[in-house]
């Protein structure tokens, strides 16, 4: 087996000053040497400051492996991921994580769970509701502060869990499929309101998907990551104008970038599914 | 198909009436078998005559200070078995050893009939109260081990992330994260344990002769007072309604924040 070395624009890329985030060689296997699962195999790309970067992959590919690691959820993986020129050991405060499951707490209301690192630092009641409140505004849900999560849509949950990591400032917002349960229509909107927050905030972003035009609709720069092992197969540069909305996706220039890159994921998607097939296959073998 | 999912606007009382419809009209049914002398009037009191006498019951047996008696050893019971039960069933959660060597005795104890058991603890303790609220403790600790255990297993490992991700501590995750999210199966579990704990308590009273509203019927039932012993039956089981439907209600309330 030939490991594809990190090519060397990517290695230029990471010694520059401004990178918010960067993802160094890193590679991590699941299960025992003999048969191994390569869920991340030596990727490396970066995010500047206050870009908008989308790894896009087949389902299985290792997005979901690849966040863990750069959250610092995940340890006993090679590589390095920092943050700023800081190596990170551990969930570090600059990283903000938004999980694809629904991940509000259920027993808390809108405010109290967007409130909920605050609390932990210790910061008054008044305070944090108030801060909590600018954050609820942003992510469109004012008037919903005394609701419980099981009285909202999944969307609205999804906006609550994001305002809960938006309130503690994170430089890099960190999010892993938010939208992968939310029907397209809501996509869509959501992703315009994600796209005013990281304007307003200039917030650095790097988004996990598997989602061909939520990735297109939202990003500067797109990763194309490959199917067993996990590789970076290519980064594309979207020059789609800013400011921009849903709207985009009607564009003869959004409908060129959706190809090319499925032309990229096309072979990947179709290894992903080959491979869950004849999982599927020999689980009914077995029984 | 919307359509037939309407109840209508007297939907909610609509069950309770008949629910207590079901009650009278067995009453009155059980009062005519009763007269017309297909059942034995002996054995088995008038309806009319249990309800006339439980007036008669309440003034004259004391049954205030009975229910507080009962009341008493209920509460204490009732608090030790949630100190004692969500302690053990937090102690299962942390140490798996413990669980795997344990989980199947607690959940055999909360199967097991503890009030035959009797006779044991009046060797230990006396025909006193104490007796009965370690019958009890013992009787209704067990769902509770095993619910809180339960709880704190379910709790969804993406929260347990999210705090992972905030960097919280070991203390900071259970009291925020664990606590909470368990919080509503605990309580089936309360509800579940101090079920048996009222009954041990009025059924420990009933064997032992001693206290509160057990001690009671048992009473009416030496003197051969039917209709009061019935009266007595009728009125624990009143109260055990009530206490269970504000349980109910409380369970409700948690189920809506999980
Ligand atoms: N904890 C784990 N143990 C073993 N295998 C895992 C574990 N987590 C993920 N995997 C495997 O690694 C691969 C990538 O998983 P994941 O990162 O969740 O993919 P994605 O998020 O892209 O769908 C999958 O084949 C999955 O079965
Ligand atoms: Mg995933």
């Amino acid at each position: 087996m030939t490991l594809a070395a990190p090519s060397t624009t990517h290695a230029v890329q990471s010694q520059s000053k401004d990178n918010a985030l960067t993802v160094d060689n890193v590679y991590k296997q699941f299960g025992a040497n003999d048969a191994p699962v390569i869920a991340v195999d030596h990727m490396s790309f970066d995010v500047r400051q206050g870009e908008f970067v989308t790894v896009i992959g087949p389902s299985g590919c290792g997005k979901s492996t690849l966040f863990s690691i750069i959250g610092g959820l995940m340890g006993d993986y090679q590589g390095q991921v920092r943050v700023g020129n800081e190596p990170i050991n551990g969930p570090h405060p600059a990283v903000g994580m938004v999980f694809q499951e629904e991940s509000t707490f259920p027993w808390r209301n809108v405010i109290e769970n967007v409130a909920f690192p605050l609390e932990l630092n210790g910061i008054g009641k008044a305070e944090r509701h108030e801060r909590a409140q600018h954050f609820i505004n942003m992510v469109g849900l004012a008037g919903f502060e005394k609701r419980l999560p099981s009285e909202l849509s999944g969307g609205m949950r999804q906006r609550v869990s994001i305002a809960r990591t938006l309130v503690s400032q994170p430089k890099i917002l960190l999010m892993d499929e938010p939208f992968a349960a939310l029907d397209e229509q809501t996509r869509l909107l959501l992703g315009d309101k994600i796209t005013q927050i990281q304007q307003e905030l200039n917030q650095t972003t790097l988004l996990i998907t598997h989602n061909l035009t939520e990735a297109v609709q939202l990003s500067d720069r797109i990763v194309v990551m490959t199917y067993r092992p996990g590789r970076v197969k290519r980064i594309i540069d979207i020059d789609l104008p800013r400011p921009r909305t849903s709207d985009v996706v009607s564009s003869a220039a959004f409908g060129k970038y959706v190809a090319e890159i499925w032309g990229d994921l096309r072979e990947e998607a179709s290894r992903g599914m080959a491979d869950s097939e004849s999982h599927a296959v020999k689980d009914a073998a077995r029984g | 198909m919307a359509k037939s999912l309407y109840i209508g606007p007297y939907g909610r009382w609509l069950p309770i009436a008949f629910g207590a419809m079901t009650v009278l009209g067995a009453f009155v049914l059980l009062e005519i078998l009763l007269r017309v002398g297909v059942i034995n009037r002996y054995i088995v009191p008038l309806p009319s005559e249990v309800l006339l006498s439980l007036p008669r019951i309440i003034v004259e047996e004391k049954v205030l200070a009975r229910c507080r008696e009962t009341a008493f050893e209920m509460l204490i019971s009732s608090a030790a078995v949630i100190a004692i039960g969500v302690p053990i069933g937090v102690a299962l959660y942390r140490y798996k050893a413990l669980r795997n060597a344990l989980e199947d005795w607690f959940a055999a104890l909360a199967a097991a009939p503890i009030v035959l058991a009797f006779p044991l603890f009046l060797v230990m303790f006396g025909r006193s109260a104490t007796t009965i609220i370690v019958m009890s403790v013992v009787s209704g600790v067990a769902p509770i081990i095993l619910k809180t255990t339960e709880g704190l297993v379910a709790t969804r490992p993406v929260l347990l992330n999210v705090g992972k991700s905030l960097k919280m501590t070991q203390s900071q995750m259970f009291w925020k994260i664990l606590l909470p999210s368990a919080l509503p199966l605990i309580f089936t579990g309360i509800r579940l344990g101090w079920t048996f704990v009222l009954i041990s308590v009025v059924g420990t009273e009933f064997l032992i002769n001693l206290g509160g509203l057990g001690q009671l019927i048992n009473d009416l039932a030496e003197r051969y007072d039917m209709p009061g012993t019935y009266a007595a039956i009728g009125f624990v089981i009143l109260v055990s309604i009530l206490f269970f439907i504000s349980l109910e209600r409380v369970e409700q309330w948690l189920g809506r924040r999980t």
